[in-house]
This record gives structure tokens, sequence and C-alpha cells, in this order.
């Protein structure tokens, strides 16, 4: 073989660069987990069924922003009748106090960094 | 009909990726499994296997002034010395496409003779595709990873920079789907394009789109249950196969055309990934007038040089009055010091 030195390392590298979350997960002693999501105290029932919440609060919470400011429709009823006002840290927070042990939680297990934040506040109060 | 060929594949393969979700421990553990072994196999044996391939000749690929005099303008990258400009254009070929910036169209000139321009579109679409496909690549660590590194996640973020619906759209997604869109365009509207393509070259174009689409789709519109997306993922990187439930069709869709392409990988075009650093054309220095290059399979051939020959014949050619190269003082028999003035006097 011509550059065997060469070709060798550079496949060397190819198997280290495709194969690293292999060998980082091993290194690091990774385990497959999910996260612990802290269920609010007191409540049994978000606004739809936990499944369809996991899946789509995002795109529940898109629209009501874009209700609330462009439509002022402040109201929200869930598919079982109860009347909700669509409001991020007035609604979901009032339930989910604990942001760092439920949405925050999850969030991060998945990198996910809503901007939310940067304007509205968490603690609840508005 | 070449088209449609490809076309029909990948359609299938998203039929199989669908149904394949009743078999959740076949689609989404062996089959990624055994995708990515033959991937890493493929593609090393592949690599050995030109590494052994002969290289008779110094077959580098010039386009430029080479190294000669000092004066003399050179181009390095064009026409590398050394090793280490050889690397270099290595480098812009694999970094930049810089031969696919070089590319020119014919088009008739007012006076009706060809003219050259510069056709960068291809260059610019390649470059887009293969660095947003990078960059989509790494977003997706942060589901093999656990913890997933900040890196991963300032990527995520600087892609998201327009923070255009929710969840946020990927500037390199929609880049991915243009550039792929482009590439297949090429091929389909061009007459002459159209005639050289092959099912082979349609087939990583949709095989690639339908990655990508499956991808948007779950992202944007099927909404996936991305903690069990990861739950499976962080499987398969920790050797701990698990299958969660709550997986949907179209997670097994999109792993399977993942599977297939990266399968795919070392027996086909897509090869040229690992086949760009083995290509003497590009990999050689032009150094042919400086370095002798022995083609390695060469006989051994018996010479006799001329030096050897005058030698056998001396006594002959010195009776004859020939001019000789080694003057008769200096030949091996005589012992008088040799003087170079005489030598072809
Ligand atoms: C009335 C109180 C209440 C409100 C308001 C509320 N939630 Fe919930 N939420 C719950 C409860 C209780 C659960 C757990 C349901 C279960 O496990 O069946 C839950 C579950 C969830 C889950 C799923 C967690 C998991 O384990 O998969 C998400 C995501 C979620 N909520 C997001 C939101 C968002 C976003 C809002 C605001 C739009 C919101 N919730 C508003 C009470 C509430
Ligand atoms: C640039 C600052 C900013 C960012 C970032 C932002 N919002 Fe808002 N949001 C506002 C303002 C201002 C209002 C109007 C408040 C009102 O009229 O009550 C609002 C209202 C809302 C409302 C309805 C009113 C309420 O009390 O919550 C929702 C829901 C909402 N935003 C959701 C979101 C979500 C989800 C995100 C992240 C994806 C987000 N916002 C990011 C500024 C922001
Ligand atoms: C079960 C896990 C889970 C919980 C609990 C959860 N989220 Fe999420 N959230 C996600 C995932 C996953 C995404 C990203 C979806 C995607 O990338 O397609 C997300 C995305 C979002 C987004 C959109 C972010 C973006 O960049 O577009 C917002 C806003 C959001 N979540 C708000 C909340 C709020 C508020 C809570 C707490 C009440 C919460 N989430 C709880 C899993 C969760």
């Amino acid at each position: 073989m011509y550059d065997k030195g060469k070709i060798l390392t550079g496949l060397v590298l190819f198997v280290a660069i495709v194969a690293f979350p292999f060998w980082w997960s091993l290194a690091s002693g990774a385990e497959v987990r999910v996260p612990d999501i802290a269920k609010p105290a007191g409540e049994t029932q978000c606004l739809e069924d936990a499944e369809t919440m996991r899946r789509e609060h995002m795109q529940l919470l898109a629209t009501w922003r874009d209700d609330v400011v462009r439509l002022r429709q402040r109201i929200h009823t869930t598919p079982d009748g109860r009347q909700y006002r669509k409001s991020l840290t007035g609604t979901c927070l009032q339930c989910h106090t604990d942001k760092a042990a439920s949405c925050d939680r999850c969030h991060d297990y998945l990198d996910v960094a809503p901007y939310c934040w940067d304007c509205h506040v968490a603690t609840g109060e508005r | 009909m070449r088209v449609l060929v490809a076309l029909l594949a990948v359609l299938a393969l998203v039929v199989v990726g669908w149904a394949g979700a009743g078999l959740p421990w076949v689609t989404g553990i062996v089959v990624p499994g055994v995708a990515f072994a033959v991937f890493v196999v493929g593609f090393v044996v592949r690599v050995i296997r030109w590494g052994r391939s002969p290289v008779p000749f110094n077959i580098t690929s010039v386009a430029g002034q080479q190294a000669s005099l000092p004066w003399i303008d050179r181009s390095p990258l064009d026409s590398p010395k050394n090793g280490f400009e050889a690397a270099l254009r290595v480098a812009a070929d694999v970094l930049l496409f810089r031969p696919l910036f070089r590319n020119t169209r014919t088009k008739r000139g007012h006076d009706r003779h060809p003219v050259y321009v510069p056709e960068r579109l291809l260059w610019a679409a390649a470059l887009v595709f293969h660095y947003a496909l990078l960059v989509v690549i790494l977003r997706h660590l942060r589901f093999f990873l656990e913890p997933p590194p900040p890196l991963v996640g300032a990527i995520d973020w600087w892609d998201g920079f327009f923070q255009l619906t929710t969840p946020v759209l990927y500037m390199t997604d929609v880049l991915l789907v243009a550039a792929l869109v482009f590439l297949l365009g090429r091929r389909l509207v061009d007459r002459g394009l159209r005639y050289l393509s092959l099912p082979a070259d349609y087939f990583p174009l949709f095989l690639l789109l339908g990655v990508a689409l499956s991808g948007l789709y779950m992202r944007h519109l099927g909404k996936v249950d991305l903690i069990a997306v990861k739950e499976l993922a962080l499987g398969l990187a920790t050797f701990q196969p698990r299958v969660p439930a709550g997986l949907d069709a179209a997670v097994f869709v999109h792993l399977v055309l993942v599977s297939v392409l990266v399968a795919y990988i070392p027996w086909s075009k897509l090869m040229h990934m690992g086949g760009i650093f083995l290509s003497p054309t590009r990999t050689l220095a032009n150094d042919s007038r400086r370095r002798r290059h022995v083609n390695p399979w060469n006989p051994q051939v018996a010479v006799h040089t001329y030096a050897e020959w005058e030698d056998e014949f001396r006594d002959k050619l010195v009776a004859a009055g020939y001019p000789l190269d080694t003057a008769p003082a200096a030949a091996p028999a005589a012992t008088s010091a040799p003087s170079s003035e005489s030598v072809h006097a």
C-alpha cells in the first residue's frame, strides 16, 4: 500500500469521527434515561391529555400568542369545556409552578431553549 | 424513466419504513445498527482497496504554472510542488469545492464565436448543500448525547436565529431542501445532463430529499414525541437498545431512509467523501521533473551502462583511436590520477 501511514491515520480518524457518539457515551458513562418531570401538585389534568401536550404544547403556545397579540382573543376553551386565560406565565406556570423541574428539565434533555423567557417572566406573577 | 426508477425506489423505502413501524425492534434497532456497520466496514474496505491499487505514474492534474525558475510566477494550488502544497490543494477542494468554482459554460458570442462564462450555480448549490448537511448532522447530536454538549446548543441557536415559526425553523433545513431541489432540477431541466444522468444519480438526491422532508415533517407537522426519539437514539449510542412506547411511524420512515443512505455510501458515488483523499490526480505533487518516479512493478532489467561498455572494450577503442569518456590514464587498470581536462579533448 502506498502512503500506508497516511491512509491508515485517515481511516482511524474517520472511524473515530463517525463513531463519536458511541465512544463519547462509553467514556462519559452515559446511561439511557428519560427526564423526571415534576407533575403539578394538586392538579390532575393539563389542558389536553398529557400525550398531546407533550407533542404539541409549543404549537398551542404559538397559537395563543397570535390569538392574544393579533386577535385579542384571550380565552381558551379546552376540548372538555374548561376555560383558561391564554397566557404563558399566567396559565401554564400557575399549575406548572416549578418551571425548572418541569419545563426546563424536559427542554434541557433535548437541548431545546425556548427564547420566550427573554421577555416573559417565569415567577408566576405578571 | 431513469428518474422514475429512482423515485419509486425511494417511495418504496418510505413504505417499508412506514410498515416497519409494526416491527420496532427491527426497524428501530437492527436496521440502523446494520446500516452503520455496513457503512464503516464498507468505507474502510473501499479505502484500503484504493490504497493498494498501484499508481504507476505521477498522474497529478495540473492547471497552472509549475515551480521552475524563481522569477517565473507559479500557482502552488494548481501545480503543487510538494506534498504540503498538494495537501493544501486537497483542502481547498474539500472545504471550498474549488474545482466546481472554475466551471464554465459555453455561450455564443455576438460574432458567433464561443465565449466561456463562469458557471457558479452548481458550486454554490453544492457548497450550501454540504455545509447545511454538516450542520444538520451536528444538530442531531442532541439526540445521541446525554447531556447534550453546549456546542450543539450554540449551533441550534444560531441556526434558528430568525425565530420564524414555533418550533423555530432552522435556516439549514431550508437551505438543504432548496439546494437539493436545485441539484435535482439541474439534472432534469438541462437536456444534456438529463441524457447523462443515471438512476444512481437521482437516487441519492431523492433519498436525501426524503430524509430532509421526513425530518421537517416530524418537527413541524407530525409533532412526534421527541422524548421517545431521544430514548431510542440514546439506547443505540450507549449499546443499551430500547424501544420506547409512543414512537410514530414517521420516525421509522426517517430511520429507514437514513439507514439506507448510510449503508449505500460505500457502494456508490457518495463514496467521493473518501475518494477525494485517494485521488492521485489531486493528491500527488507535480514534481515529476525533479524527482524520479519509478513504476513499482517495472521488471528488474539487466542494464549495461556506457561506462561499463567502455571498460569492456577499452583496448579496442584505444587501438581504434576513439574518443573516450574516461581517459585511458584514469581507467581502473591505470595508476596515475585522472585529469578531467583530457576527457573530452
Ligand atoms: C390546570 C393546571 C394546568 C395548566 C393550566 C397547564 N398544565 Fe400542563 N399539565 C398539568 C398536569 C396535571 C399535567 C400532568 C398530566 C398527566 O400526567 O396526565 C400536565 C402535563 C403537561 C405536559 C406533559 C408532561 C409530560 O410528562 O409529558 C406538558 C408538556 C405540559 N403540561 C405543558 C403545559 C403548557 C405548555 C401549559 C400552558 C399552555 C400547561 N401545561 C398548562 C396541569 C396543567
Ligand atoms: C420580544 C419579547 C417577547 C418574546 C421573545 C416572546 N414574547 Fe410572548 N409576548 C410578548 C408581549 C409584549 C406580549 C403581549 C402581552 C399582553 O398583551 O398581554 C406577549 C404575549 C404572549 C402571550 C399571550 C399573553 C400572555 O400573558 O402570555 C403568549 C401565550 C405568548 N406571548 C407566548 C410566547 C411564547 C410561547 C414565546 C416563545 C416562543 C414568546 N411569547 C416570546 C413579548 C414576547
Ligand atoms: C415532555 C417534555 C416537555 C415538557 C414537560 C415541556 N416541554 Fe416544551 N418542548 C419540548 C420539546 C421536545 C420541544 C421542542 C419541539 C421541537 O423541537 O420540535 C419543546 C418546545 C417548546 C417551545 C418552543 C420552543 C422553540 O424553540 O420553538 C416552547 C415555547 C415550550 N416548549 C414551552 C414549554 C413550557 C412553557 C413548558 C412548561 C409548562 C414546557 N414547554 C414543558 C418538550 C417539553
